[in-house]
């Protein structure tokens, strides 16, 4: 590793190696309570009754757990329902971002037709639209697509296909596509392999790393929206888990929100558990390394 | 589906024998590479046609128009003037960048030191940088409701109040003072967001030549001479780019208010713009005034992108 700010050799000598020691002790100490602190706070919090949550001061451990918290939760709120369409939006939203934003990178990239660049351009464009302003008339187009007058509420497409249209995606991949030699592809070609083959057999299995990027992107983006399926998911069967909890949150005792919002959670941590060093290293490539 | 596999079977062998024996042209070889092209990138082009461009198109043209009873008509700048005289615009605009400015003191700087800091560290490293993280990936929904019951609560039960008070330190009503609203919507979102942040500027400060802080050394700079002339100045892209990020990301100022203060919050305290557009468009059925207020502010935020470009590009230059 290369020196940073203090050198290493500050660092290893008598008084440098005591204040790195007492900082380090300090850091672990103050990030584990100032990020942990909270989600300890929530998952006991919820396990108390509603009277030991209004007591003054409050306690650190439940005194009395009630685990019924969390069961009250699944059943009231019909948790299983919303876990599972929001695991199944989230899984279709990859799907579809998957391969329409894959094929149309490569496109970009590697068949490149005219006016390929001014597709580009513009996609890129939606960048720099800020997604509050764009709310409104997208709600109105969802509710009656031009030229098709269709209905999409209550619809998955209705999270599915705005999803594909991810500048971000098509930046990050095709990026990824123009790194890959043209040799390889005109090696391809000779060989008589048509684009889709190209595709499918030379540039996705050396594009692994981006497309996981990719992927946890889609994933954790439909887990975690808010208003956009709140608009277009409307009904209590198609709700999903954030909008649920919302919907449920005003006549719902605290705790039972609480625990709720708790196991919404679960997912989403364990997925990054998981995912740890590839969500990581993925963020990073996405932003930088431009 | 159907459509991705299309350009692969115009290159079976099958088409192939159509053309035996005199080579296909030039052109006609461009006008079928092209073809193929534009297959693959139907798909996503059609999405974007559907769900970015045309509404683009669309919200500004409804600004000026007026749908009553499936009727729509053209209206002029009427929209924009009930929008503007909505007795809460002001409030919702002040409110917004007041978010922005104290996110921009708070959650810019933060995330920053704390990336100078875990950089320096030769332990935990890992678990440092996945503590920081944890936050982001939890629905910001539940989050919220973490912190507008447990951590926020105005009497002494909450998180907060119990600490600040264990503390000796006066103790606040949070989201029911009409002061504390802001600071503590912007604590809640630092704490959510600030682990992307961090991690890129992680990214960046690896990226620094080690050189540059040997030679400052050699040169007599202290740990603050060091990140002044060697850390910012080497990071600079990053953070200006991350600053314009998050001061565009800022202004839409949203679910916090929405959950945390149920909307407006007290006295109009947590009303902002993105909420106002909301609330027009879905409880005031105004559509047309909301898709004003969202050109509104698009216009707001692209004249400060621009300000923001200049402003950078004469640093640059000088």
């Amino acid at each position: 590793m290369s020196r940073t700010l203090i050198s290493q050799a500050q660092l290893r000598r008598g008084r440098g190696k005591a204040v790195y020691w007492t900082l380090l002790a300090l850091v672990l100490l103050v990030f584990t309570l100032v990020f942990i602190g909270p989600l300890y706070w929530m998952v006991t919090g919820a396990l108390k009754s509603g009277q030991e949550i209004a007591q003054t001061p409050p306690t650190l451990f439940p005194a009395d757990p009630q685990p019924e918290n969390y069961i009250n939760a699944w059943t009231r709120l019909n948790l299983a329902k919303l876990l599972f369409n929001t695991f199944y939006y989230a899984i279709g939203a990859l799907v579809f971002q998957l391969v329409l934003d894959t094929a149309a990178a490569y496109a970009l990239s590697k068949l490149r037709p005219a006016f390929g660049n001014a597709i580009l351009g513009l996609m890129l464009a939606t960048l720099m639209i800020p997604a509050m302003v764009l709310i409104i008339p997208q709600y109105v187009t969802v509710i009656d697509l031009p030229i098709l007058h269709i209905n999409l509420l209550d619809s998955p497409l209705a999270l599915w296909l705005p999803a594909v249209a991810n500048a971000f995606n098509i930046f990050l991949l095709k990026r990824f596509f123009d790194s890959i030699p043209e040799d390889l592809m005109a090696a391809a070609v000779i060989d008589g392999a048509g684009p889709l083959r190209t595709l499918w057999s030379i540039i996705l299995p050396m594009s692994r790393p981006i497309l996981g990027v990719v992927s946890i992107f889609a994933v954790t983006a439909v887990w975690k929206d808010f208003l956009w399926p709140k608009l277009v998911m409307p009904s209590p069967e198609t709700r999903t888990v954030s909008v649920g909890i919302y919907a449920f949150a005003g006549g719902t005792p605290m705790n039972v929100v609480v625990a709720a919002a708790v196991i919404a959670a679960v997912p989403t941590v364990v997925f990054f558990l998981i995912f740890q060093k590839n969500i990581m290293s993925g963020l990073t490539t996405g932003s930088l390394k431009g | 589906m159907a459509i991705v596999t299309v350009p692969g079977t115009r290159e079976q062998p099958g088409s192939r024998l159509r053309v035996p024996v005199r080579a296909p042209t030039r052109r006609g070889r461009r006008v079928r590479d092209n073809l193929t092209g534009y297959a693959f990138l139907i798909g996503a082009v059609l999405c974007f046609a559907f769900f970015s461009w045309y509404p683009m198109i669309r919200g500004i043209v409804m600004s000026f128009q007026r749908t009553r009873r499936g009727v729509t008509t053209w209206v002029g700048w009427d929209n924009y003037e009930r929008i503007v005289n909505d007795p809460s615009f002001l409030t919702a605009w002040k409110n917004t960048l007041y978010f922005t400015v104290l996110a921009l003191i708070f959650g810019y700087a933060v995330p920053f030191f704390v990336a100078i800091l875990l950089n320096e560290f030769r332990h935990a490293k890992g678990y440092l940088r996945a503590l920081v993280y944890l936050p982001v990936m939890l629905p910001p929904a539940s989050a919220l409701f973490l912190f507008k019951y447990y951590v926020y609560d105005p009497s002494d039960a909450g998180l907060f109040n119990a600490v600040l008070k264990a503390l000796h330190l006066p103790t606040s009503e949070w989201m029911q003072s009409t002061t504390m609203t802001m600071p503590a919507m912007v604590l809640a979102s630092t704490w959510m967001n600030m682990g992307g942040a961090v991690l890129i500027y992680l990214a960046a400060l690896q990226n620094i030549p080690g050189e540059l802080y040997e030679a400052a050394e050699l040169d007599g700079a202290g740990i603050w001479g060091r990140i002044l002339h060697v850390t910012i100045p080497q990071t600079r892209l990053i953070l200006s780019l991350m600053a314009m990020l998050q001061i565009v990301a800022t202004m839409q100022l949203f679910i916090e208010p929405l959950i945390l203060a149920g909307g407006a919050g007290t006295q109009d305290s947590a009303t902002s713009v993105a909420y106002l557009i909301y609330q027009h468009g879905f409880f005031q059925n105004d559509l047309n005034g909301a898709a004003a207020l969202g050109v509104i502010m698009l216009v707001v935020l692209a004249g400060f992108s621009a300000v923001y470009a200049r402003l950078t590009a004469r640093q640059d230059a000088t």
